[in-house]
C-alpha cells in the first residue's frame, strides 16, 4: 500500500488547507487526523443517524472542502451510505429515518425547514451504486433536471446544457448519434456515465457518488475514476467505496468510518500509508472488512 | 477415491426413480390442462351448436295486396287514417290467398300465426314509405312465428323435428311453403338491432349490449381514477402506520366479498337513501364501481409496487417532488400494469348479475337505452332472462347472447394483453 498515490493526485492535496479544532463540538468527539478545514464547502457538526431506535451514525462531525474529492471508506453497514445521503436529505424520504445535528452548505442550513429540498439537490447531486437512468431516450434523462428546475428560456440553450453535460460526463462522442435512443440501451459504464451527466446538467456545487463503479468492469471503472479527475476541478466531490485503490487514485482525503464512527479522516496518501488509527490501520492491511 | 465412486453408484441408483417422479409430475400436468381444455372445448361446442341458429331466422313470403278497403286507408298521407289503418287484415288476406282451401275461424286464426306479429308493421313502413304502393300488390319476405321457425330449423334433425305447440295442420301448410320455396332461413339481422322481447323472433340483444355499455362507461369512469389515485396515494405518500394496515386489510378483504351483497349496499345506500332511479346504467355502474375498485387497487399497487426504487431514487437525487415523481416517473411505468387490471375488473363487472339483480335491472325492458339514465339491463341479466323463458326459441337466443357476452370478454381480454405487450417498454 505504498506507492498507489499518482502524482496528479499529490498535487491536489495541497490545495486543502487545514483548520484547527472547532469549539462546538460533543464531548466525546474522538475523530484522529484533520476533518476540518478553512475553505470548506459543508461542514457537518454532531451528525447523529437513526433508523427508528437503532443508531446509524454516531457523533460525526467534518468539513468538506471546496473542490476536494473526499473518499469515504469502512467496512459494509458501517454507515458510508447513511452518512452520504443525510448530505443531500435522501434520508428524508426513508421511513423511519431520523437526522440529528448542523449540516450547512457554505452558509445555508441545509435541514433548515426554509430550506428547498429540490434546489438542495440540484446543488447536491447523487450518484447512485446501480446505474439507474430514467426508462427514457438519452436526451430526456439529462433534460429531466433542467426541465424540472426550468433553468432555460429556449430549447437551444436545454440543447446547448444537454451538450455541454454530456461532454463533461465523457459520453458525448459516444451518444451524440442516438441521442434519442433510450438511455437504458447503452452499457453499464456508459449509463453511469450518463447518470453522471443527468446530475451535472443541473450543475450542482457538490457531488456525491455512493459505490459508482461497483457494477462496472475494470475499463468501465477506469474511465469513471479518470472522468472524477476531471470533474473535481469544478465541483465538490464526495465518493463512497469499497475499493481502496480507488480511493487512493481519486481522492484528497479519506475518511475511514467504523460502526457508525468516523474514525480517522486524513490526506489519502497519509491514511494508506502511515494510518494514525489502528482501526484504519487494521482496516487498510485487510484485517477485516 | 472410493467415496466419490460410492456417491456417483448412489447417484445411479436413484436415477430411474428420479426420472419417473418427473414423469409422473408431468404427466399430471398435462393431465390437467388437457382436462379444462376438454371443459372448454365442450362447453364452447354446446354453446355454439345450440347458439348458432339464432343468428339465422325463418322468413316466408307473402304476396301483398295493398287493397284500400280492407285496409280502410284511401289516402296514405293522412297520419290518423294512417295510424288505424287494419294492417293485419291485408296480411291475413294474402295468407288465405296463398292457402284457399283454410276454413273455419280456428284454422284462419291457425293460419294467420304463420307470420310474425312484426309483419303487419313491415308492412306499413312499406307502405309509409311508397305511398303509390296503395292498391298496389306486391311480394314481400317477412319474419315467421318462431314456433314455425324452431319447427322450420328442426326439420333436418335425425331425431324428428320439434313439433311443440304447432299443429299437424301447420305443419302441412310449412311443407307447402318449403315445395313452393317461400321459406327459407337468413341472416338474423334482428337479433342485432333490437331490444328484448316476448317475442323470441322478436327478441335482440342490442338494448343489453347497449345497456352494458351504458354500465361498464360509468364502471370505468368513476373505479379507474378512484382506484389508480387511491393506489398512488396508499403506495407512494401514505405512511406506513396502523391506520394504512387496517386499510390495506380491508381493501382485500371487500376484493372477496360476494358481489350480491354490493347489490344489497346499492339497494340500501344509492336507492333507498339517495332515492336514485332504478334499472338505470348510471345506477349499476356505481354499484360495481364498488365492486370493482379493490380489484383495481390491488392490481394497481402491484404494478407501483414492481416500479423499481432506483428510479424513484434517481428522481428524487435530482429534486423531483414525491408527486412529481409519482406523475413522471412511477404512473407512466406502472400503468400497463394498472391498465391490465383495470381492464380484468371491466371483464369481471362486465360478467356480473347477482348485484344488478338487486337494483332492479332485471326489469323486462324493450327499449334499447341512449343515456345511463334510461331503464336497462345488461347482457348477463339477458342471459338469466332468457335462460328463464318458456319459448323453445329463446334457448338458441339464450346460446347466442353467451356467445357475443363471451365474444365482448375475449375482446377485452386481448386487448388487455395488447395493451401490456404495447405499453410496457421493455428497456
Ligand atoms: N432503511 C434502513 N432501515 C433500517 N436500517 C438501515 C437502513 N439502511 C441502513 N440501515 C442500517 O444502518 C447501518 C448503516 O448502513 P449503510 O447502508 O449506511 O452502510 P454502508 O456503510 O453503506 O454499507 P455498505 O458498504 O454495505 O453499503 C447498517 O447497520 C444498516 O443495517
Ligand atoms: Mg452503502
Amino acid at each position: 500500500m505504498t506507492s498507489i498515490m499518482t502524482e496528479a493526485n499529490q498535487g491536489l492535496l495541497d490545495r486543502i488547507p487545514q483548520q484547527p479544532v472547532p469549539e462546538d463540538l460533543a464531548e466525546d468527539y474522538a475523530t484522529t487526523g484533520y476533518p476540518f478545514t478553512r475553505d470548506a464547502k459543508m461542514k457537518m457538526r454532531n451528525v447523529n443517524v437513526f433508523y427508528g431506535e437503532k443508531q446509524a451514525i454516531y457523533n460525526v462531525s467534518m468539513d468538506i472542502s471546496k473542490k476536494e474529492v473526499l473518499a469515504m471508506i469502512g467496512p459494509s453497514g458501517c454507515g458510508k451510505s447513511t452518512f452520504l445521503r443525510s448530505l443531500n436529505r435522501m434520508n428524508d424520504t426513508v421511513e423511519g429515518c431520523r437526522v440529528e445535528g448542523d449540516f450547512s452548505l457554505d452558509s445555508d442550513n441545509i435541514y433548515d425547514p426554509k430550506m428547498d429540498v429540490i434546489e438542495l439537490r440540484a446543488r447536491v447531486g447523487m450518484v447512485f451504486q446501480k446505474p439507474n437512468p430514467f426508462p427514457k431516450s438519452i436526451y430526456d434523462n439529462v433534460a429531466y433536471g433542467p426541465k424540472l428546475l426550468g433553468v432555460y428560456n429556449h430549447r437551444s440553450e436545454l440543447d446547448e446544457l444537454i451538450t455541454v453535460s454530456l461532454q463533461r460526463a465523457g459520453l458525448w462522442d459516444e451518444v451524440k448519434d442516438r441521442l434519442h435512443q433510450p438511455g437504458t440501451g447503452l452499457s453499464g459504464g456508459q449509463q453511469q456515465r450518463l447518470c453522471i451527466a443527468r446530475c451535472i446538467a443541473v450543475s450542482p456545487e457538490v457531488i456525491l457518488m455512493d459505490e459508482p463503479c461497483s457494477a462496472l468492469d475494470p475499463i468501465a471503472t477506469a474511465r469513471i475514476e479518470e472522468l472524477i479527475g476531471e470533474l473535481a476541478e469544478n465541483y465538490t466531490i464526495a465518493i463512497v467505496t469499497h475499493s481502496m485503490q480507488q480511493a487512493a487514485r481519486v481522492s484528497n482525503r479519506t475518511a475511514y468510518f467504523h460502526l457508525g464512527k468516523l474514525i480517522e479522516i486524513n490526506d489519502t496518501n497519509k491514511v494508506f500509508t502511515a494510518p494514525e488509527h489502528e482501526l484504519t490501520e487494521a482496516y487498510i492491511t485487510g484485517r477485516f472488512g | 477415491m472410493t467415496d466419490k465412486k460410492n456417491i456417483s453408484e448412489l447417484v445411479a441408483a436413484g436415477l430411474a426413480k428420479r426420472y419417473r417422479r418427473e414423469k409422473m409430475f408431468r404427466f399430471w400436468g398435462i393431465l390437467s390442462i388437457v382436462f379444462s381444455v376438454l371443459c372448454l372445448v365442450v362447453l364452447f361446442t354446446d354453446i355454439i351448436t345450440k347458439g348458432s341458429g339464432a343468428f339465422q331466422q325463418t322468413y316466408i313470403q307473402i304476396d301483398i295486396t295493398y287493397d284500400p278497403d280492407i285496409l280502410e286507408l284511401y289516402d296514405p298521407l293522412d297520419g290518423k287514417q294512417f295510424a288505424l289503418a287494419n294492417f293485419d287484415g291485408v296480411i291475413r288476406q294474402s295468407l288465405q290467398q296463398r292457402f284457399p282451401d283454410v276454413q273455419g275461424r280456428r284454422d284462419k286464426r291457425e293460419l294467420k300465426k304463420l307470420v310474425s306479429l312484426d309483419a303487419a308493421f313491415v308492412v306499413a313502413e312499406r307502405l309509409k314509405d311508397q305511398p303509390s304502393l296503395l292498391g298496389k300488390s306486391e311480394s314481400l319476405w317477412v319474419l315467421a312465428d318462431d314456433d314455425i321457425d324452431t319447427y322450420y330449423k328442426s326439420l333436418d334433425d335425425r331425431e324428428g323435428p320439434f313439433t311443440g305447440r304447432t299443429t299437424e295442420k301447420t305443419q302441412g301448410w310449412v311443407q307447402e311453403l318449403v315445395d313452393r320455396g317461400e321459406i327459407e332461413l337468413r341472416f338474423n339481422r334482428e337479433f342485432f338491432v333490437r331490444g328484448d322481447s316476448r317475442e323470441p323472433e322478436l327478441a335482440g340483444i342490442w338494448g343489453a349490449v347497449k345497456g352494458s355499455f351504458f354500465t361498464l362507461l360509468v364502471t370505468l369512469v368513476l373505479s379507474f381514477p378512484i382506484g389508480v389515485a387511491a393506489a398512488l396515494y396508499l403506495e407512494e405518500f401514505a405512511p406506513k402506520n396502523k391506520w394504512t394496515d387496517l386499510i390495506e386489510v380491508n381493501i382485500n378483504n371487500l376484493a372477496a366479498v360476494p358481489s350480491i351483497i354490493f347489490g344489497l349496499l346499492g339497494l340500501a345506500i344509492f336507492i333507498n337513501f339517495f332515492q336514485m332511479p332504478r334499472s338505470v346504467p348510471l345506477l349499476g355502474g356505481l354499484v360495481l364501481t364498488l365492486m370493482t375498485l379493490p380489484t383495481i387497487i390491488i392490481s394497481s399497487r402491484a404494478a407501483i409496487k414492481a416500479v423499481p426504487p432506483s428510479i424513484r431514487e434517481a428522481a428524487w437525487g435530482i429534486g423531483a417532488s414525491p408527486m412529481q415523481v409519482a406523475l413522471h416517473h412511477v404512473l407512466p411505468l406502472a400503468m400497463p400494469g394498472m391498465l391490465t387490471g383495470s381492464i380484468i375488473g371491466m371483464a369481471q363487472a362486465l360478467g356480473e348479475t347477482a348485484p344488478l339483480l338487486m337494483i332492479g335491472m332485471v326489469a323486462f325492458i324493450v327499449d334499447t337505452p341512449s343515456s345511463i339514465t334510461d331503464p336497462a339491463t345488461v347482457l348477463p341479466v339477458q342471459i338469466f332472462l332468457w335462460s328463464d323463458s318458456p319459448e323453445r326459441a329463446f334457448v338458441e337466443k339464450t346460446s347466442a347472447a353467451i356467445m357475443v357476452l363471451l365474444g365482448f370478454l375475449i375482446i377485452m381480454n386481448t386487448l388487455a394483453v395488447w395493451l401490456r405487450k404495447r405499453l410496457e417498454k421493455r428497456w
